[in-house]
């Protein structure tokens, strides 16, 4: 168990499933041993807008958030919104991205533009930068719903640390019965994404 | 046994394993979970009740029948509750009476940002703010302890940060409960007339002086002495941000932020060089330490508004930090809220926004309209206000505002502050209108019953307001009811009511799409023919979510052959996001949005 604390931020858009992501985060966390915190906001922030949450673990954590400049590792589930959220990581931090864009109403009327060099721009201030098609994924699963697990399989690659047994265990209670195959394969295929 | 649990559900928990079996309240972020978590254990009754100021009516009728009760709410509900909160404050009860107010720094769900720790103060009762959920469940046990040895309501004080960040609780066992409520009379301790109250009014100070005595010694108002250069003194979510950046400072972290232990922190000012005291909005405890003399630093450093978090509390004391990579010159596009695809709510506020009418608004879902390109909203200040608003607006403007001013509340909103203002139009010869947006849940919060629904909060069918009755009988000029996916017929309605005299109410009555168990009929997806898309743009003007505006240049060129017109581009929905309210169907004139 490494000692040192480490911050992951999740962002995206209101009903792409983060929350739940989230908390399967913690719940390997707390498994494993470390301490945890978690934090987002609920109620009308949920309606449709930019949605994040945060999560810190380690030997002891005070802060539920994280400060600016000081995440590990940028999980965005939406395109748009990595770009929101660049200054929280660290310069030596990793970004997993979901291919997929999501208009916001400015742009669907027309009023704003949205950009189309995100990749490019996210590469240029970061080594590290994982591009998962996690609705592809979520598909070949046979359930869409479960674009926000194939992240976290893509999201356990990179903690290494942590056996794959335990994100698989932590899977099968977070989900009822029937949709919990359907789960597990978008995190394998996530794994390999 | 641990388990991660938001502060919320960790007070649910705790008053749960300390006994406590009553608890009432109303809906609001970031509070709601609470009741409703507590709603779920068994043995317990919970309910909302129409409005806070009820709902503490409610725990304190509990509280003095001897029950341990709790009334939960969020800032601004305390607002609503405090004419009897003052007085309780003179009563005290005979079991025991907590009452939580759920603060929101930064607005993330509210209209306000007031600092309810000046409650405390100004109602003289006592306030523990915990850190995180464990101490959320702690205090919560406390809270009651207090309650019952004092013979005073104590508040709990939750932010946003405790309420909805997660962290990890230790479960233990629920306490028997013991039965200790009887019919106990006690006039002169509980009718404040002038006379009795007098008596009690110096009790309430002798009270006070007991628990500055208590605080003093009160365990959770911990000292950590580390490196004495800085002495740091706070209060809930803020002492983790500071845990989190200054770990080598020492520390005077208060459980309890009302009353304050003078001696304690007295004697902490006296081992450390520099104090800073580390609190988000007002300076409640910085301006108490400066009264005492006490050299401190606060608000000079740190911000009024918004909630902190590690970055906030560093660069105060240290100076902003030149490490971070700018970012700001990134063109990001906002992602604001916005009403759900299939939202009953839009075809009125679209109605509304062509009307011109000066529409006061009021809290809920449908407040999002005022924004582009609905724009169907003038004013939201408070829970009810807009009916009253609407009627002095009509009032005043006299012939002018004739067929021009509108108030529009929720349903749930209405059951908890426009009844009486509804009323007062009647009473008053009133010519404004006012629609109710019957969406039959109270949405903004996440789906809770109210009066209107017929159920409880613990799911029992029960009896079901009929607001065409009610306005009736409140002797309310004209009643409609319309159903707001039907444009032509919302803007008839809405147009022969504002040019009626006397006073209207129009029910737009459409469950709430995210409501499943209220939904008549299952709603197909709809698409936009491409050939027949005219490009006008109307259906954008909706500002549905799966609705967007796609560009000839941005596509394919055999997609865009077929077009000749002048037009620049087409209307397209995502069909996966669709509801098929088919609103932007009835707005096409050229017959081009169609079943999937």
């Amino acid at each position: 168990m490494e000692n040192s604390m480490r911050n992951i931020l999740l962002a995206g858009v209101g009903g792409q499933g983060i929350l739940l992501a989230s908390e399967i985060i913690c719940k390997v966390m707390m498994t494993v041993g470390y301490d945890v915190k978690k934090s987002e906001v609920h109620g009308m922030a949920q309606r449709g807008g930019s949605v994040t949450s945060h999560v810190r673990y380690g030997k002891k954590v005070f802060s539920p958030i994280a400060q600016k400049g000081d995440v590990d590792i940028l999980i965005s589930f939406e395109k748009l919104e990595t770009l929101r959220y660049l200054d929280y990581l660290k310069p030596d931090g990793m970004v997993i991205i979901n291919d997929e864009e999501l208009y916001p109403l400015s742009v669907n009327l027309g009023d704003a533009t949205y950009p189309e060099d995100i990749l490019e721009t996210v590469r240029k201030h970061f080594e590290i930068v994982k591009v998962v098609n996690a609705s592809d994924i979520a598909v070949k699963a046979g359930n869409i719903r479960t674009a926000n697990t194939a992240m976290l399989g893509a999201l356990s690659v990179y903690l290494d640390t942590i056996g794959v047994d335990i994100w698989k265990n932590v899977l099968r209670e977070s989900f009822p019965e029937k949709i919990i195959k359907e789960n597990l394969i978008a995190f394998n295929l996530g794994r390999k994404a | 046994m641990h388990e991660l649990m938001s502060g919320n559900e960790a007070i649910a928990r705790g008053a749960c394993e300390c006994g406590v079996r009553f608890a009432a309240g109303y809906p609001g972020t970031p509070s709601t979970e609470i009741l409703e978590e507590f709603s779920k254990y068994d043995g317990v009754y919970a309910e909302w009740s129409p409005n806070e100021k009820v709902g503490l009516e409610v725990a304190t009728g509990a509280a003095v029948a001897g029950a341990k009760a709790m009334a939960v709410m969020k800032h601004v509900g305390v607002n609503v509750a405090a004419d009897p909160l003052f007085t309780v404050s003179y009563t005290g009860t005979n079991g025991a009476l907590v009452i939580i107010t759920a603060d929101d720094p930064s607005m993330h769900s509210s209209q306000n940002e007031q600092d309810n720790r000046n409650y405390a103060k100004f109602a003289k009762i006592p306030m523990l703010e915990p850190a995180d959920s464990q101490e959320a469940k702690d205090y919560i046990k406390i809270a009651f302890d207090i309650s019952k040895k004092f013979d005073t309501p104590v508040f709990l004080r939750m932010t946003t940060r405790v309420s909805h960040s997660k962290s990890i609780v230790k479960l233990e066992n629920p306490v028997d409960v013991k039965d200790t409520t009887r019919i106990r009379h006690n006039p002169a301790k509980y009718v404040m007339v002038p006379f009795n109250a007098r008596i009690r009014r110096v009790k309430v100070e002798k009270r006070m002086e007991e628990l500055r005595n208590f605080a003093e010694t009160f365990p959770e108002n911990r000292v950590e002495i580390n490196n004495t250069d800085v002495g740091i003194i706070t209060a809930g979510m803020p002492y983790n941000y500071a845990k989190d950046v200054f770990p080598e400072c020492s520390y005077l972290k208060l459980g309890m932020v009302h009353p304050l232990p003078v001696k304690l922190i007295r004697e902490f000012a006296s081992k450390v060089k520099k104090i800073y005291v580390v609190e988000e909005l007002d300076p409640f405890i910085e301006e108490q330490l400066k009264a005492l003399g006490l050299d401190v630093t606060g608000k000079e450093v740190f911000p009024y508004t918004n909630e902190f978090d590690p970055g906030v509390v560093k660069t105060a004391i240290e100076g902003k930090s030149d490490n971070l990579v700018d970012f700001s010159s990134l063109k990001i596009p906002p992602r604001p809220p916005n009403l759900c695809p299939g939202c009953p709510h839009r075809g009125l506020f679209y109605v509304l926004g062509k009307l011109k009418a000066f529409v006061t608004g009021d809290i809920g879902c449908y407040t999002l309209s005022f924004m582009k390109p609905l724009e169907g909203m003038d004013s939201c200040i408070c829970m009810g206000a807009s009916i009253g608003m609407a009627h002095g607006m009509s009032k005043a403007l006299k012939d002018k505002g004739k067929g021009k001013v509108v108030g529009v509340i929720g349903d749930s909103t209405f059951i908890h502050s426009g009844i009486t203002p509804l009323l007062n139009m009647a009473y008053n010869r009133s010519n404004a209108v006012i629609v109710i947006c019957d969406n039959r849940t109270t949405a903004m919060t996440g789906m809770q019953e109210h009066p209107a629904t017929g159920f409880t909060l613990q799911g029992e069918e029960t009896k079901s307001l009929d607001f065409a009755v009610l306005a009736s009988v409140l002797g309310i000029d004209s009643i409609k009811v319309i159903d707001p996916y039907d444009i032509k017929n919302t803007r008839s309605v809405m147009k022969e009511e504002l040019s009626r005299d006397g006073s209207s109410i129009v029910i737009s009555k459409r469950a709430c799409v995210l409501l499943k168990r209220d939904q008549a009929y299952a709603m197909k997806p709809l698409r936009v023919d491409p050939d027949k898309c005219t490009g006008c743009k109307v259906c954008l003007g909706l500002g549905c979510p799966p609705i967007s505006w796609k560009k000839f240049e941005d596509m394919p060129e055999s997609d865009v052959e077929k077009k000749t017109k002048k037009q620049e581009g087409i209307a397209v929905i995502d069909t996966s996001l669709c509801n098929g309210c088919t609103l932007c169907q009835q707005l096409c004139s050229a017959g081009a949005i169609e079943e999937v």
